[in-house]
């Protein structure tokens, strides 16, 4: 036991430097792709070492040494095989102390690492894999794991990652205001998209895969004390933390989905709740409403019910109204309509849902005839709901979402 | 040696499934996850996948160019798989022993379904086809 709690704690040690000494070597080095891959061989040889020898004293300059050594040994085998010249050896050769690395370490190494990861010219399963490996510190096999794909696949797909960036030529330093602006939509994104990985996963028959949620809600936190003024990173981590507080109540004993209205309100988790939104009222006080914040308020609204019936849905609908707005998307329009169904009735929701019939991108998604049965049973048609209900089945790509539908169609059949 | 247990079905089958009560889908669903369980607890268990249904499926050809061709229109005799389980046992006896546990999965009215569970040697060495 005391054991195990060792190994845990070396654990999240790692993960904490895992960022920070990428950055060093990678900085240092000027070869994010290379310095990548020697980070993850000194990983993994913490990993093995550590709980058998001890902690070294200054653990991240024990992992930056290892680091530069085999980033070393890399450059030399480099240089032998294309026979290179002066150049290069020179460098290497003049390689200056680990220590001298360590005093050039940056605080913004994890944004720069973060934003490098979430390149736009990246796919998104890339993105989140090289995200989870650099600055995570997760091993390839764990990723692998958790994604249920091999771990050749995967080692694959971050080493293509990594080409792209290599190819794209993007410089290791943070980028300009400008750009950051730009681009940090897309690193609160990926960062969304492993949250969400762990908290529904659409894959396999496992719901909830819950080290990944974790480890979202780790990476944002962190990313909250780089850029603690921005009202959307705050948003991000609000929504999570919202979100995550349902977790216990959203499976029950038997692995089966329990959907909001169903659930036990008194397993929510009430020290996330208050975080969430105390965090949330301090990104809306900055007057910068986004996507995040809009999101994490709906969240809110719903944790703030004690019981389904006092969920205030006019305040939702009026969130997804300003969301329909500020980022208009299929999804947003759906939830729209579930709230309006719950302000003016049914009738007004499948009316909201009509315009989703002509857009491709929901076209034949489950979620869109899920609502309509939804809808269409507390109209008391049965009939067409028990009909939206196996259309959703069918479609779906989760197992436990497929159970869930296939009963509420029994569900009212047996009525 | 590894065994694959695959589950197939018509599409009248996977129809009919959608139909059943709710408790006896309860039980069917409640038995499928106690079995995958069970395997991984008696340490056999490699994988499972449960698939999409036939409504689902589609028939592809290349075309002229290499061009995917989709096709959704199959004979209704046609058997589809709806999932698997590969397991990692000593004999054979043991693979089909666990094919025949898969098949008492309750059907309607809460009856053992019976229902058939083809069963196949995985083979080793794929490296060497080259896949």
């Amino acid at each position: 036991m005391a054991e195990h709690q060792y190994d845990a704690r070396i654990e999240h040690l790692l993960r904490e430097l895992a960022p920070q000494v990428l950055g060093a070597v990678a900085r240092r080095f000027r070869d994010f792709s290379s310095a990548e891959d020697v980070v993850q061989e000194a990983m993994i040889a913490a990993f093995t070492q550590w709980p058998q020898e001890g902690v070294p004293d200054n653990p991240r300059g024990w992992l930056i040494q290892v680091a530069c050594r085999r980033m070393t040994d890399h450059v030399r085998r480099e240089i032998a095989r294309r026979e290179r010249e002066t150049a290069v050896a020179a460098e290497a050769e003049s390689l200056p102390a680990t220590l001298d690395i360590e005093a050039d370490m940056d605080r913004d190494d994890t944004l720069i690492l973060l934003f490098m990861c979430c390149h736009p010219a990246l796919t998104a399963s890339s993105a989140i894999a090289l995200t989870l490996r650099a600055v995570g510190g997760l091993t390839t096999a764990e990723i692998a794991n958790a994604f249920l794909v091999p771990e050749a696949t995967m080692a694959q797909r971050i080493s293509r990652a990594k080409q792209t960036i290599k190819a794209s030529d993007v410089p290791f330093r943070l980028p300009s205001p400008h750009e950051r602006t730009e681009r940090l939509p897309a690193v609160l994104h990926v960062l969304y998209l492993i949250f969400s990985e762990g908290y529904a996963s659409s894959i396999g028959s496992h719901l909830q895969r819950l080290d990944f949620a974790r480890e979202a809600i780790r990476l944002t936190r962190n990313m909250t004390t780089l850029l603690s003024d921005n009202p959307e990173v705050l948003g991000l981590l609000a929504l999570m933390l919202l979100t995550d507080a349902r977790r216990a109540a959203r499976t029950g004993s038997d692995e089966e989905l329990i959907p909001l209205d169903k659930q036990d309100r008194t397993l929510w988790d009430r020290a996330e709740i208050s975080e969430g939104i105390e965090l949330l009222t301090a990104a809306l006080s900055k007057g910068s409403v986004g996507l995040y914040q809009l999101q994490a308020a709906v969240a809110a609204v719903h944790d703030e019910a004690t019981r389904v019936e006092d969920t205030d849905w006019p305040q939702i609908m009026a969130l997804y109204g300003l969301l329909k707005r500020v980022a208009p998307s299929p999804m947003v329009t759906l939830n729209h309509a579930i709230a309006a169904a719950m302000v003016h009735g049914p009738a007004k929701g499948l009316e909201l849902l009509r315009v989703l019939d002509s857009d491709s991108r929901l076209a034949g998604h489950y979620r869109l005839d899920a609502v309509r049965a939804h809808l269409f049973e507390k109209m008391g048609d049965h009939e067409a709901a028990i009909k939206h209900y196996r259309i959703a089945a069918a479609r779906t790509t989760s197992v436990p979402e497929r159970n869930y539908l296939m009963m509420q169609a029994a569900r009212l059949a047996g009525d | 040696m590894k065994y694959i247990l695959m589950m197939t079905g018509k599409k009248s089958d996977f129809e009919g499934y959608a139909r059943w009560s709710k408790e006896d889908l309860q039980a069917n669903m409640s038995f499928m996850r106690a079995f995958s369980r069970e395997l991984k607890n008696s340490g056999v268990f490699v994988s499972t996948e449960g698939l999409g249904w036939p409504s689902e499926a589609k028939l592809v050809r290349a075309g002229k160019n290499g061009e995917p061709i989709t096709d959704g229109v199959f004979p209704e005799s046609k058997e589809f798989l709806a999932g698997y389980w590969i397991i990692d046992v000593e004999t054979q006896e043991q693979a089909y022993k666990i094919a025949a546990r898969a098949s008492q999965a309750p059907g309607p009215g809460g009856k053992p379904g019976n229902m058939p569970i083809e069963v196949r040697p995985v083979l080793s060495g794929h490296a060497d086809l080259g896949l």
